[in-house]
């Protein structure tokens, strides 16, 4: 490549890293734009750990029931206000798991409260009053009908119009219930709640007995299924027990936060500046320089990219990296001054750079890729989180090498 | 600098430091935290300055808590409690019992785990090393295949693994000495800073082999193996120094400024860098000397 298109290049390539810069920036328009996740221990909140108790289910509808509950522990968890809950199903041996992390929430013991709750799921009668059909004026009349006559619900498809519809059986006692319920309202509204919230108000339209019933509506097969997958959590109920929980508190995480990051500043500028005093010879340190300056930002915007959640481990995959960034610098760095020393001219000294540098980058951070693979396909949490920052971190050196540095170099260095 | 002929020295002080680690470990043993026999820690602030350690204690105790640990956190009002496993409603009703008696605390943190969740982390966290392990093993066997008529190149794999052993031992060594004298738990942050140091040790280790591997192409015949591998490991000596120590920048930084939630687990990630730097010069270098002499390869002794 002609000296020119060097030159355009290494410019395009700051011009990146300073968008990058902007786009991690946890302020102002990359804030916005794309927040940072930011795990419990530096923004403080809770993990909690439920053992699903699945044993009453049948073994076709756990999945059903898994899906149902993780909709209905959502549903509560946002009225928190949590940014981003996450919220996942596992399975672990023959036991289920469910996984709540609420980064960010204050009140972390009604949090547990609300979360731990059964799902309940009940019918109520529906008075709209004559003169006015605002919704707000609706009066809602609580019945004993709930989740608990509940035998199943499935997805079903009505035979003339094709259209999805949501199929629920009772059982004896809930098919009673149901059935004078329905008598009552005929040509009326009956609202189904989960959790105190309007799930689906369908209009009773016969009187129904033998304990089979059938919602149609303008649904589509999306919103069906999810109908369904609420009428089973309300209904097979599949209890949760907390078996472990992790709380920071807010204060410690901000601390936390505020002291990570300032320490980090302040070893970059210690790498920056011993990089620079000691390769200060040929000019060659500030180029190391401008390089993790390149570096940082580009990673930092990968793992934002990616969605990864920084935690603790997650600062320490990124240190290592660093670490591993600076030294493919150093070895190329090294490389460049035997070529110099050699006599070689400039092209073929910083070629004599990359080559000898290259096989111990290669080999160095292939062990490294090996290492975060495993890490991070066989653990969790934790470890997890370390494995995938470092991963990333050192797929970014990588190139960052052999693309930045080499560029950088070809453009600066005369002689 | 003649490392490979003054080998023995550098060889004695690494086996001290690891003699001395074992016997730590030995006798002080590993004191698994919460994270892997489950259980609870509990980390509070009491604001009120008159209570001091032993207040806590004595109220804890009256409470009916049985096997607790509870130790001042230094230099603040805070204290880390650790105990069995307690459910959330009793928690809250500690909670609420030293708020009574000490009036205003804070919450910092508080962890609860199960004793199923903690062995199945332990299980997970042990195969997943020795698949590393042998992941590493593999690796560096294969890409050091190409000088194996010289050195046979599953002697790099094992010896990175002897230094990868050396590096994460002596750290453990610290580590549980710490456990002993200031209650630190081994908990899982600390198997990170573990497999961080695994990951920098085998790093560094690979760069000084692939150096002699690079010589033993291009000056092959001229020097024998002792002097190849002696002018290797000066030709690599300043960038493994210079790269240890701008990782140590970055690791002092944290050390020093950062929150205290990451001390000992930043103060271990520096031990396991400054030994992974010695071992992969004067361990990984000489250990290859010495098998590659006391084989009866011919290389040896060619000149």
């Amino acid at each position: 490549m002609s000296q020119k298109n060097l030159t355009w290049l290494l410019i395009l390539i700051i011009v990146l890293a300073i968008l990058a810069a902007f786009f991690i920036y946890p302020k102002d328009l990359g804030n916005k734009f794309r927040p940072w996740r930011l795990g419990l221990d530096l923004v403080g909140g809770t993990r909690l750990i439920y053992e699903i108790d699945i044993s009453q289910a049948k073994e076709a509808d756990k999945s059903i029931v898994l899906g149902g509950l993780r909709d209905v522990i959502e549903k509560r968890v946002n009225l928190f206000g949590v940014s981003e809950p996450v919220i996942t199903t596992a399975k672990s041996g023959d036991t289920y798991r469910l996984i709540v992390e609420l980064a960010g929430v204050k009140d972390v013991k009604k949090a547990i409260e609300e979360v731990g709750s059964t799902p309940l799921l009940d019918f109520r009668e529906v008075i709209v009053p004559e003169e006015e059909k605002e919704l707000e004026k609706i009066i809602f009349i609580p019945t004993d009908l709930t989740g608990r006559y509940i035998k199943g619900a499935q997805l079903e498809f009505d035979s003339i119009t094709n259209q999805p519809a949501v199929g629920i059986q009772f059982d004896n006692e809930g098919a009673k219930i149901f059935e004078q319920l329905t008598e009552r309202n005929i040509g009326k509204y009956l609202a189904i709640f989960l959790d105190n919230g309007l799930i689906e108000m369908p209009v009773v339209r016969e009187k129904i007995s033998g304990g089979q019933a059938r919602i149609t509506g303008k649904f589509t097969i999306e919103e069906a299924k999810k109908l369904v997958e609420r009428f089973n959590a309300g209904a097979l109920t599949a209890p949760i027990n907390l078996i472990s929980q992790e709380t920071v508190g807010a204060s410690l995480g901000e601390e936390s936060l505020q002291k990570t990051l300032k320490a980090g500043l302040i070893g970059i500028i210690l790498i920056l500046l011993f990089m620079g005093f000691y390769y200060r010879r040929l000019g060659l340190g500030w180029f190391s320089g401008i390089a993790l300056l390149i570096y940082i930002p580009l990673t930092l915007a990968v793992y934002k990219i990616f969605g990864t959640t920084m935690t603790l481990a997650g600062i320490a995959g990124f240190i290592l990296s660093i670490g591993m960034a600076v030294d493919a610098n150093v070895l190329i760095f090294e490389g460049v001054k035997e070529g110099f020393k050699k006599g070689l001219n400039r092209i073929s000294s910083i070629d004599e750079g990359f080559r000898k540098a290259w096989s111990s980058i290669r080999d160095s951070n292939v062990t490294s890729i090996i290492t975060c693979l495993i890490l991070y396909n066989l653990t969790s949490g934790f470890i997890k989180g370390f494995a995938l920052t470092l991963l990333i971190g050192v797929l970014v050196s990588m190139f960052s090498a052999i693309f930045v540095t080499r560029t950088i170099l070809r453009v600066f260095v005369r002689k | 600098m003649n490392i490979i002929g003054k080998r023995n020295i550098f060889l004695i002080i690494s086996a001290v430091l690891i003699l001395a680690s074992t016997a730590l470990i030995v006798s002080y043993k590993i004191k698994p935290g919460i994270d892997f026999v489950g259980g609870s820690s509990w980390q509070i602030k009491i604001k009120n300055e008159k209570v001091n350690e032993n207040n806590l204690k004595e109220f804890l105790s009256k409470l009916g808590i049985k096997n607790f640990v509870a130790y001042p956190a230094l230099g603040t009002q805070s204290y880390l409690i650790r105990l069995e496993n307690i459910s959330e409603p009793d928690h809250q009703k500690y909670f609420e019992a030293l708020k009574n008696e000490f009036g205003d605390i804070e919450e910092l943190s508080f962890e609860s785990i199960g004793p199923a969740i903690g062995h199945e982390l332990a299980k997970k966290a042990i195969w997943a090393s020795i698949l590393v392990l042998l992941g590493i093993c593999f690796y560096v066997t294969f890409a050091f295949r190409r000088t194996s008529y010289l050195v046979p190149s599953f002697r790099y794999g094992i010896i990175t693994l002897v230094c990868l052993v050396h590096d994460v031992i002596i750290p453990l060594g610290v580590l549980v000495y710490l456990g002993h004298a200031r209650g630190i738990d081994f908990n899982i942050s600390f198997v990170v800073a573990l497999l961080t140091i695994m990951g920098y040790s085998v790093h560094d280790t690979i760069v000084v082999f692939d150096r002699i591997r690079s010589n033993l192409l291009t000056h092959r015949g001229e020097l024998n193996f002792s002097q190849l591998t002696n002018n290797s490991v000066n030709q690599i000596i300043t960038r493994s120094i210079n790269t240890s120590l701008t990782t140590l920048f970055a690791l002092l930084a944290l050390l020093f400024l950062g929150p205290f939630s990451l001390r000992y687990f930043i103060l271990v990630l520096s031990i396991g860098v400054a030994v992974g730097t010695y071992s992969s010069i004067f361990v990984a270098a000489p250990l290859l000397v010495i098998w590659q002499n006391k084989s009866n390869r011919k290389y040896t002794n060619l000149k």
